[in-house]
């Protein structure tokens, strides 16, 4: 069952070369015939198919284990070769063995005393790879170089090696002639079973997992037809795996050789075979040997052979291995859901029929389970499998629900259909980082998207313009239980990288804030009465009402918000819309000089740029992105910390529900006259073109003059591209300025800009007023024809429009000419970010590699798996960076506040 | 009640289980809050024990995969840097190298960075002066013919190589013209130098092919009269109130032993010099440091703790290692770790050739073979012997 597979656990694994003998033993049988089945289909005895090896075609059953297919693992079978051949990934060894040892007596062309001394040195080197690697270079070119054997004497030859597997011997003959001597693969084989046991550490081979000799094989080991299966097309046409099309290459050579040899054939063709042979074994083992033509399929695609399968990212190790492939799963597009918690997922119901939780009967759950299981499959909340006390999965299906809803008693396990409340990874790729996947609960909803909270795009980085994500359900109780207690998504608000909030308000949310409760917002009855219904925040009664105005009670926004802040919270800070610093430092000031201030004190001082709560009441200042957004989201990050993430998620909730009903009900829209300015603002913005062309042109006469004066270190034409530039920029930044000045904070676009909830001032000026400088690697754009960007510009024109200055704003229309520099600067936008994404995902891979093992130790030291410290205290500090405040290990002001606070407010 | 003494916040805050840097900190602090609201002892005690129970909820879990946290946090944000290779970083004169290509540079523990540059700060005597900051420059400033000349012509009739030095560069680089024919001449014997005002005729001794005098010119010109090898231009520029010089290329072994240059904080950007100069733990802080600084002008916010553990595996050895095959990851003890990045087979039949065998102490490891990895959860055992429930008959 699935609790004995636990039980066992792999300790370490060997890696070592089989002997001949070895691969005779493991072999199930010996494998003489090139072919696979006969005409009728059935597997021929001593074929590449042999029933020995196991079997794939349902109903046979293996001759060795007598499994039926499907159980039965396969089995090794071997060929016996004909003549030895080398295997081709221990061909550069074999050259460096053959190099390093003596032709006649085998014995490694070390002195006794080099021998020792280099023993010594492996010894104390242990197991680090770099430092063995370096040893067993520098032992090879020492016995390389020796042309006389020390032991017995025994004159030595160069070797030399040619790709792949051919090996010349430079002898020279008695008159000293040289000639070259062609090795072949049984003399090399010979050479090598000289090797005495003792020398093989030092040529880097062990002495029982992996003698030289073995090599050149003289045994091939036929691997099980598990592994190499045929597959059966639609048309009755059996198509072989790669491996198996192999085989029979070397079957059929190895035949042709041994009958050639029997019948006394000419050396010369034996040879030809020989090579044969060798190049087939060769391209099986790996078919992108360099330096000799891969082996293709009939249809001209090279073949899929052993090392091919175990390379690359498709391959065994990175494809089947880190990464598997799983049940129990789901992926569909995602869209939003403001109303459902950010802890939630919304699941159609669709998958929440096909996705299933293993739920052990007990007497508390029997009667609910009963019911799910006559439910069945096609109802919804129902089961699909039953389990039985033997570990028998029973399929559920119409006819045998009653019967099983019978049987069904307590340990037993039913499958049951997923349900609100069960806890589900959710996950959107690329996963850069831990956020990517984390656990919600599970809300079964209509339709067929996924539904998701707005607040966790950021750390998914996702949006809804077609994205799709991926569902998984933890299947055993100690998955679900590390999926509820570390990967939900309210213990993930803080940031593991810059210890500052990550999932927070976003866009409407923050736009929202700051309506809500901006100074002169007030509310009606019926409007505080809505929103807060909306929003889910229980209150038993409403507090006192701001003011009342011809009759009319009102509530002022910020008494509103306060309904969402815990009691006790106090905190102030400068927020981004503070622009004059002198009544945020009187506020300061204030604050500073009494600790405690009297809140009508401060609601006479009260101004948007500096947020002042408390004892959970909002006296001061609006809400924006400091508040609760992301990265900078000061009060966000408070709660979290101090009142829990349970709190935090609750607050998130209802602070996004409530100021979503404000935008929705105050109306919140950016429209084309948002961009519109004045006559005079437009006549302003135009002087500045003018002057800053007028400036342009003025350098580029004093450059063509010789007048200009080079910067260090530049040449007189960069000189002149850096002026320009800079005025450039400058009049881009002026006409920014004029236009931000007539519009004001009742201008959606300079609300989302200045809160920080969508957009930058930059942006408003380039719809406004003009889009300024185009640009490609930082320099005004050049590149077109022969001394001009566009035919419409005169040869070597180095004026401000020539070269991708574009004075209209995206409302006033771009210019046929300015569209196309645009363009052009955008396209290297786009070029730069495919090129980056692959840079940096390279880089990642390669820093997770090389990081993931380390972990911090029960004595707070970071140890790699062998035991090495890296560090003696994480961080030197010993901080986690997610429980840090922002990277700092305490915020010594905020732990002194908040004790003196709640100290002095007893006394 | 008295107010307290900063003696008794002192003894107070000793006495706490924190470590030294936050110490102080709340000691500084909490004389300054003492002097504006006059604390209650009970209230310092009441404060350290906040501070104290904040540090130690603060602490990491044992097992947490930093690692992995580590390695995220700086691949993730890598995603959205740019990739301009060249930017100007407060010297408007000098590229440097910023955004992912940098991160990739330092990551990659190059030799030579693409654009090497030296911050040379100078010592007291020199510091507040240009002039004497130019002096020092000029010692470190390598120049070549090719940066004094105006103009240049191969005169083919007389088989002369012909240089017109401007006066007022050779001025500048603290030259004249007979230094620069005495250093020439001190190089290159094949050829005569003359000096006719501030024309600088070359003549080879051997007159052969015209391509020869091409050669030897092409040599004369990228002779360096002065200055440190491989050290480019120098730009001086004032911070705060002293004057510090940047150069382009770096040497900076050479560099420190220049007089007038302050040795302890002129610095490089070459973390292989500073590691063979001040020694691997000063490389270590370059790469915190480079990382950082490239983070940050990125308006990327990662913590320093993910950096500094990048560096410490880089420089664990004694040696700067690369991270990747050639270095960190090739370095694993597990066979299977290292054929699952990256040249599968060759690991494979390298670990088969040396009879090696895999302790399965790594994460891959145990992801590749289907068992709890070893950090996080995983490194919890229970001291339990299983089955639980005595086997059925």
């Amino acid at each position: 069952m699935a609790m004995q597979s636990m039980k066992k656990v792999i300790g370490s694994i060997e890696f070592g070369i089989l002997s001949p003998q070895e691969i005779r033993k493991m072999s199930a049988a010996e494998i003489t015939v090139p072919d696979t089945y006969d005409d009728d289909g059935y597997p021929i005895e001593g074929g590449l198919m042999d029933k020995r090896l196991g079997v794939i075609d349902p109903g046979l059953r293996c001759e060795t284990c007598g499994a039926k297919a499907g159980e039965c693992p396969g089995h090794f079978g071997h060929v016996e070769l004909a003549r030895p051949v080398i295997h081709v990934g221990f061909a550069k060894t074999i050259h460096r063995v053959l190099e390093s040892t003596c032709r006649e007596c085998g014995r490694i062309k070390l002195t006794d005393e080099e021998i020792e001394e280099y023993m010594k040195k492996f010894e104390v080197m242990g197991d680090r790879k770099k430092a063995v690697d370096k040893l067993i270079r520098e032992i090879h070119k020492k016995a390389r170089e020796r042309m006389v054997c020390p032991h017995c004497g025994a004159p030595q030859f160069p070797i030399k090696f040619e790709r792949p597997t051919i090996y010349w011997e430079l002898r020279k003959d008695e008159e000293g002639n040289e000639y070259k001597h062609r090795m072949m693969p049984s003399e090399i084989r010979e050479r090598l079973e000289k090797i005495p046991d003792e020398d093989l550490p030092l040529l880097g081979l062990h002495p029982e997992k992996s003698r030289p000799e073995w090599m050149v094989l003289t045994v091939l080991p036929v691997p099980p037809v598990t592994m190499r299966p045929s597959i059966t097309l639609e048309s009755g046409i059996r198509a072989e795996d790669d491996l198996t099309h192999k085989l029979v290459d070397i079957i059929r050579i190895n035949n042709r050789l041994k009958s050639n040899i029997e019948a006394g054939a000419p050396q010369l063709i034996i040879e030809d075979l020989w090579d044969l042979l060798q190049y087939h074994v060769t391209t099986y083992i790996n078919n992108e040997t360099s330096g000799i033509p891969p082996a293709k399929h009939k249809s001209g695609r090279p073949l899929k052979t052993l090392a091919q399968r175990l390379k690359g990212k498709e391959g065994r190790f990175r494809g089947n291995l880190s990464g598997k492939r799983v049940n129990f799963s789901a992926r569909t597009v995602i869209s939003p859901d403001p109303m459902i918690s950010i802890n939630e997922v919304g699941v159609p119901i669709a998958v929440a029929m096909e996705l299933t939780v293993p739920e052990k009967v007990t007497e508390f759950n029997f009667e609910k389970l009963k019911q799910r299981v006559l439910n069945g499959p096609d109802k919804y909340p129902g089961a699909n499998y039953v389990i039985d006390p033997e570990g028998r999965r029973i399929r559920l299906m119409e006819n045998n629900l009653e019967l099983i809803a019978e049987k069904l008693d307590i340990g037993w396990t039913v499958e049951r259909h997923l349900e609100d409340g069960d806890v589900v990874l959710f996950n959107r790729q690329p996963s850069l980082h831990r956020m990517s996947i984390m656990a919600h609960r599970v809300r079964v909803m209509p339709y067929k998207t996924f539904r998701l909270n707005l607040a966790v795009c950021p750390p998914y980085n996702a949006d809804f313009d077609g994205d799709e994500m991926n569902l998984h359900v933890p299947q055993t109780e100690e998955a679900q239980a590390e999926a509820k207690i570390l990967m939900e998504v309210q213990n993930h608000i803080i940031s593991p990288r810059y210890g500052g909030p990550l999932i927070a308000g976003i866009q409407d949310h923050i736009s929202g804030g700051y309506l809500l409760t901006r100074e002169g917002a007030y509310f009606t009855r019926t409007e505080v009465e809505q929103m807060l219904m909306f929003a889910g925040v229980d209150v038993d009664e409403l507090p006192k009402p701001d003011k009342v105005e011809n009759g009319v009670e009102l509530w002022s926004g910020k008494t509103i918000f306060s309904l969402l802040l815990p009691d006790d919270l106090t905190i102030w800070y400068r927020n981004k819309l503070c622009d004059e610093p002198e009544r945020c430092e009187a506020l300061e000031k204030l604050i500073e000089e009494k600790l405690i201030p009297d809140p009508e004190e401060v609601r006479k001082l009260a101004y948007d740029g500096f947020v002042y709560i408390q004892n959970g009441k909002l006296l001061s200042g609006a809400i924006d992105k400091k508040a609760y957004g992301r990265e900078d989201g000061k009060l966000l990050d408070v709660i979290v910390r101090e009142y829990g993430v349970e709190r935090a998620r609750q607050f998130l909730d209802q602070v996004t529900k409530l100021t979503i009903w404000v935008i929705t009900h105050k109306g919140f829209t950016t429209a084309i006259d948002d961009e519109d300015l004045p006559q005079e603002a437009l006549d302003r913005i135009k002087e500045i073109i003018r002057e800053a062309e007028e400036r342009v042109q003025k350098l580029i006469e004093a450059y063509k003059r010789g007048e200009l004066e080079p910067l260090p270190g530049k040449t007189l034409e960069e000189t002149l591209e850096s002026k320009i530039m800079a005025v450039l920029a400058e009049a881009r930044d002026n006409a920014g300025k004029v236009a931000e000045r007539y519009l004001g904070m009742n201008n959606h676009a300079v609300i989302m800009a200045k809160t920080g909830a969508r957009g930058k001032i930059l942006n408003i000026t380039q719809m406004a007023a003009m889009l300024g400088q185009q640009s490609i690697r930082g320099k005004r754009l050049y590149r077109g024809y022969r001394g001009r960007v566009l035919t419409h510009f005169k040869p070597g024109d180095l004026g401000a429009r020539a070269r991708g200055f574009v004075v209209n704003s995206y409302k006033s229309g771009l210019t046929p000419q300015e569209y196309f520099f645009h363009a052009m600067g955008g396209r290297e936008g786009l070029v730069d970010t495919a090129v980056r994404t692959a840079q940096s995902g390279y880089m990642q891979r390669r820093l997770i590699n090389a990081l993931q093992d380390l972990k911090v130790d029960y004595d707070g030291t970071v140890r790699d798996p062998t035991g090495i410290i890296v560090q003696f205290r994480y961080g030197e500090d010993g901080v986690d960076p997610m429980k840090s405040w922002g990277g700092k290990t305490i915020d010594v002001d905020r732990v002194i506040i908040r004790t003196l606070l709640k100290t002095r407010a007893k006394g | 009640m008295l107010m307290v003494s900063e003696k008794t916040i002192k003894n107070l805050v000793e006495k706490a289980d924190l470590p030294a840097s936050v110490k102080e900190e709340l000691y500084e602090k909490l004389v300054e809050y003492n002097k504006r609201y006059d604390l209650k002892k009970t209230e310092v005690e009441a404060i350290i024990e906040e501070t104290v129970k904040e540090y130690q909820n603060a602490l990491v879990e044992p097992g947490e995969a930093i690692g992995t946290v580590a390695a995220q946090s700086i691949g993730e944000p890598s995603t959205q840097m740019t990739l301009n290779t060249f930017h100007y970083a407060g010297v408007a004169e000098i590229n440097v190298t910023l955004g992912l290509p940098r991160i990739i540079e330092i990551v990659d523990a190059r030799k030579n960075p693409s654009t090497p540059i030296m911050t040379v700060y100078l010592d007291e005597k020199h510091r507040y002066d240009r002039e004497k900051a130019l002096e020092v420059a000029r010692r470190i400033e390598g120049t070549t013919l090719e940066n004094l000349a105006r103009e240049e012509t191969i005169d083919i009739l007389n088989f002369e190589y012909i240089v017109e030095i401007d006066p007022e560069r050779l001025e500048k680089a603290g030259l004249d013209m007979e230094k620069v024919r005495r250093k020439l001449e001190g190089s290159f014997k094949s050829a005569e130098f003359e000096v006719d005002g501030y024309t600088l005729i070359v003549r080879p001794k051997k007159a052969a092919k015209l391509s020869d005098l091409r050669r030897l010119a092409e040599k004369v010109k990228k002779h360096r009269l002065k200055g440190l090898s491989g050290v480019g231009k120098t730009i001086i520029r004032k911070e705060g109130d002293e004057y510090v010089i940047y150069t382009e290329g770096s040497n900076f072994k050479q560099v420190l032993k220049v007089p007038g240059v302050d040795p302890t904080r002129t610095r490089t950007n070459n973390i292989h010099e500073i590691a063979e100069v001040l020694g691997i733990e000063a490389a270590r802080n370059a790469i915190i440091e480079e990382i950082v600084n490239t983070m940050r002008e990125q308006g990327l916010e990662v913590d320093v703790r993910h950096i500094m553990l990048v560096a410490d595996v880089m420089t664990l050895d004694g040696v700067i290692l690369p991270i990747g095959r050639h270095g960190v990851v090739g370095e694993k003890a597990s066979v299977l770790a290292r054929a699952a990045f990256e040249i599968t087979t060759q690991h494979l039949f390298e670990a088969a050739e040396r009879g090696e065998t895999d302790p399965l102490n790594g994460v891959v490891e145990n992801v590749l073979i289907g068992q709890p990895v070893p950090v996080g959860t995983g490194i919890v055992k229970l001291a339990m012997n299983l089955p639980l429930r005595p086997k059925r008959e």
